[in-house]
């Protein structure tokens, strides 16, 4: 009967656009997702996919375009009006209440009425019901702390059905999964799909788009570029769409001339407290006189292993050798050994962790080598000593306003990135560990801060870069090492570097 | 859509520093005016009152002064703790035990040493006795994860239980009816300064409020304390202890704050006794909150609270209408103004500023 009466798309986008301050996120995004069928949206980091889901999910505002659902144009200002109509969403990071059994979890905010017992029989029922007709079936009593992140998960869907969703968006679902809950996932997507229920997948693993999903929408940069039949597409097609021409910047560099192993690290690997492998037999070298750029799509253990690196995290197993100096997890580093070493490490997170946005900038800038003279002597610091060191680095690196005592937190974001790399270079490391070194920074200040590296290598430092964007990797790096899934699955000359294969490795596809 | 409104530039810093607390403390002179009319009193004479009784004659000043010593001992404990980003409840009972120690070792010690060994030892203990009941939370916190608020919170009625225990079992005076043990020895007697009460622990004070801001600011041992109050990871990041960082905090704390049985038992009370931190490790923390947890902050912050109590003792004895529960009310009030409504003058204050430049 439905296949002959034309039966309205699921979920139609019309021109979907949102800005946050100057940053475009989202342009004019249309699509649809017919009912009953599982769509993959797929992209870089920052290519928009999850705020196009979170503006579906009423989470953001779109600043224009139009959501239909069924058929009908809807007002999507909240959560609420999303679950009102039948849209739920599984996000990345879960939000159980750890000391809650499963039913409590699922009648959290829907217990209907003030006393539990009646609603929490009904759900009781309701959830024998989902687990039979979807296949997941969990115990009901069960605390959620005792639960595997598998199980986790399936709570989260079941939360989402229970609320009568027939729009499932799952974000990033098999990032914190094993391979076999994985596997487990897609069963029960295929199973919901049976059903008719429409599911939108997120992800940046092609592999996984390719098994389960019937249409995949390819995101890059804020803009919609390619929707595709799975059946029809594989996966150096999709590689090639998310990835796009990167532009590569020229960099003057020094011809390469690299010395000796300044840093090794042999059979690395780190497992977290709930037996996820961050980590897995991570094996590189180092050498003076070079840049290393590690790739890869965020979360995939890029974030752990410059923690390693860096002391800051002790290895679950293997070693790392830092200028003839071992470390294993029988004799863990701590950050002011490394620093001691010769080890500069920028942070990923300048703001979390490379420094104190209530201190002044000349205290930020000595963070980390306070103990050291002339900064201090035998504990005593020496403020006018700091403060000229600031303005020392302030004028190196050209840091805007050039005012030592003015609060780290006022500063904008690259020059604080500035004041963090000026701090960490001027020491002359043996070792530059640099985490996003541009995340956050305006164009003028990216250029500055590449030359700078640049610099430092020409003068024979170790230099680690880390970066999700693969266009800053391909203009920095003489050597480019790929990670996917807490695994190095690749390494190119940077010269040679082929941004298509170095895509497909970032998905975890060759 | 309305325009949004333009954000208010932020105070200056001497105006954040100095004008927003006279405002609240302003703010709360206007309400405890109000309430003293309501019961019947020239709100005009019980000021006059409390002005004349806090800082009227030389005797009332030392009075004050001796009350202020010990509100800036407590005030630098808390100050000290907050700074490392630990809140700490227990200055009452580390200034309970640190007496505890100052009065070991006076009553052991007293007729053995000199005076000018005798205080200094004093001190030591003081400090060591209350550093060490600041260092079993810390550790707690530190190592075992247990939240330091709750635990300090409870060190002061285990405190409280184990003195009792003390002076009515053991450290009781032999044939006394009452909870005291011996006098000390002359050795172990603090010169007085002005009236009977104010004593050199002033000068411990005094001294304390400088060493505080020499240790923050001008040593890498307070700019590692001061990083792991603002940014833990930060701390982490530039290769601080985190806990050995939390057990060092908490013992300058302690220390500080067993500094007010000094004040009390060697300058005033010449006995050890129940009860005589009664009230200042709980103030400690207003002190603090009121002084911006700077020690010239705390400094005066204490002063105020000295006049206050002092000011307030004479108000209540001089008129009838105001009983010791309404100097409480008073004190109560001056410290929800400049301690827990601190900010709600703040706009007001800004957009004066604003437009004035």
């Amino acid at each position: 009967m439905q296949a002959l009466t034309p039966v309205a798309p699921a979920i139609e986008l019309e021109a979907i656009d949102k800005s946050f301050g100057s940053v475009h996120a989202v342009r004019g995004v249309s699509l649809r997702i017919e009912r009953g069928s599982v769509a993959g949206i797929v992209g870089e980091n920052g290519a928009g996919k999850s705020t196009l889901m979170s503006i579906l999910y009423g989470l953001y505002q779109a600043d224009g375009g139009e959501i239909r659902i069924n058929g009908r144009a809807v007002r999507m200002d909240s959560p609420r009006d999303a679950i009102a109509h039948g849209i739920g969403m599984v996000h990345q990071h879960f939000m159980l209440v750890e000391s809650f059994t499963v039913l409590e979890n699922l009648v959290l905010g829907a217990e209907g009425g003030p006393l539990l017992a009646g609603g929490m029989a009904a759900a009781r029922a309701e959830l024998g019901r989902l687990g039979r007709e979807y296949g997941l079936a969990i115990d009901p009593d069960a605390l959620v702390a005792d639960l595997s992140v598998g199980e986790q998960q399936r709570v989260e869907i079941l939360k989402v059905l229970f609320r009568g969703a027939r729009i499932l968006i799952l974000d990033e679902p098999s990032a914190v999964l094993t391979p076999q809950e994985t596997d487990r996932l897609f069963r029960i997507l295929a199973t919901l799909k049976e059903h008719g229920v429409t599911v939108v997948l997120i992800t940046h693993k092609l592999r996984e788009i390719l098994a389960v999903t019937d249409t995949v929408h390819v995101m890059r940069r804020g803009e919609l570029v390619a929707r595709r039949e799975t059946r029809a597409t594989g996966l150096e097609e999709l590689a090639e769409l998310m990835v796009g021409r990167q532009v590569r910047l020229h960099i003057d560099k020094a011809p390469l001339a690299p010395g000796e192993v300044r840093l090794r690290a042999e059979h690395l690997s780190l497992v977290d407290g709930r037996g996820v492998r961050l980590l897995d037999d991570i094996g590189l070298e180092l050498r003076a006189g070079e840049i290393v750029g590690i790739a890869g799509v965020s979360g995939n253990g890029q974030t752990e292993l410059l923690q390693v690196l860096a002391g800051l995290r002790p290895p679950s197993a293997g070693r790392v050798e830092v200028c003839g100096h071992a470390i294993d997890a029988a004799h863990p580093g701590d950050p002011a050994e490394m620093r001691a070493l010769g080890v500069a490490h920028v942070p990923e997170d300048r703001l979390r962790q490379g420094m104190v946005g209530a201190f002044a900038a000349s205290e930020t800038s000595i963070l980390g080598y306070h103990e050291d003279e002339p900064f201090s002597r035998n504990h005593l610091l020496d403020n006018p000593a700091v403060g000229a060191h600031c303005a020392t680095l302030m004028q190196r690196f050209d840091v805007r306003p050039p005012a030592p005592d003015l609060r780290s937190s006022s500063f904008s974001g690259g020059n604080q990135q500035k004041l963090v790399l000026a701090r960490e270079m001027a020491r002359a490391p043996r070792v530059l560990l640099v985490g996003q070194p541009t995340r956050g920074v305006d164009i003028g200040a990216i250029e500055f801060i590449h030359r700078e590296l640049v610099k430092s290598r020409d003068a024979g430092c170790a230099v680690l870069v880390v970066s999700v964007e693969l266009d800053e990797i391909l203009s920095l790096a003489d050597r480019i090492l790929v990670m996917f899934a807490g695994r190095i699955v690749g390494e190119v000359a940077g010269s040679l570097a082929d941004e298509r294969r170095i895509g497909l490795m970032m998905a975890g596809a060759a | 859509m309305s325009a949004p409104r333009r954000p208010l530039p932020p105070l200056p810093r001497w105006a954040d520093m100095l004008v927003l607390p006279l405002v609240n403390i302003a703010l709360a002179f206007v309400v405890v005016g109000i309430i003293v009319e309501i019961i019947g009193v020239d709100p005009f004479r019980a000021l006059e009152l409390l002005v004349v009784g806090a800082v009227g004659s030389s005797q009332s000043i030392g009075y004050t002064l001796y009350y202020a010593t010990n509100f800036a001992f407590t005030g630098l404990a808390v100050a000290v703790a907050f700074h490392a980003g630990l809140f700490n409840i227990g200055g009452e009972g580390q200034a309970y035990i640190g007496g505890l120690g100052c009065g070991l070792a006076v009553l052991a010690l007293d007729g053995l040493l000199p005076i000018w060994l005798m205080i200094p030892v004093a001190i030591l203990a003081a400090a060591l006795f209350g550093a060490a009941w600041a260092a079993v939370p810390a550790w707690l916190q530190a190592w075992r994860g247990s939240h330091i608020v709750i635990t300090t919170i409870m060190f002061n009625f285990v405190a409280s239980a184990l003195m009792v225990y003390l002076m009515v079992n053991v450290l009781i005076a032999p044939g006394s009816m009452t909870p005291q043990s011996r006098p000390f020895g002359p050795s172990a007697e603090l010169p007085t300064l002005m009236g009977p009460a104010l004593n050199l622990s002033i000068v411990l004070a005094l001294a304390c409020c400088a060493g505080v801001w020499f240790f923050l600011w001008h040593t890498s041992w307070g700019y590692a304390l001061r990083t792991m109050g603002h940014n833990p990871a930060a701390a982490v990041y530039a290769g601080t202890n985190i806990r050995r960082m939390t057990l060092l905090a908490m013992c300058l704390s302690g220390a500080l704050a067993g500094f007010v049985g000094i004040n009390e038992l060697l300058g005033v009370q010449h006995r050890l006794l129940l009860d005589f931190q009664a009230g200042y490790g709980f103030a400690g923390i207003a002190v603090a909150l009121m002084g911006r947890n700077h020690p010239l902050g705390v400094a005066l912050a204490a002063l105020l609270f000295g006049a206050l109590q002092q000011g307030g003792a004479e108000l209540a004895f001089d008129e009838p209408g105001i009983t010791r529960d309404m100097v409480v009310v008073i004190q109560g009030l001056v410290i929800l103004f400049s301690g827990a409504l601190e900010h709600l003058p703040r706009p007001w204050l800004q957009a004066l500023l604003a437009r004035r430049t």
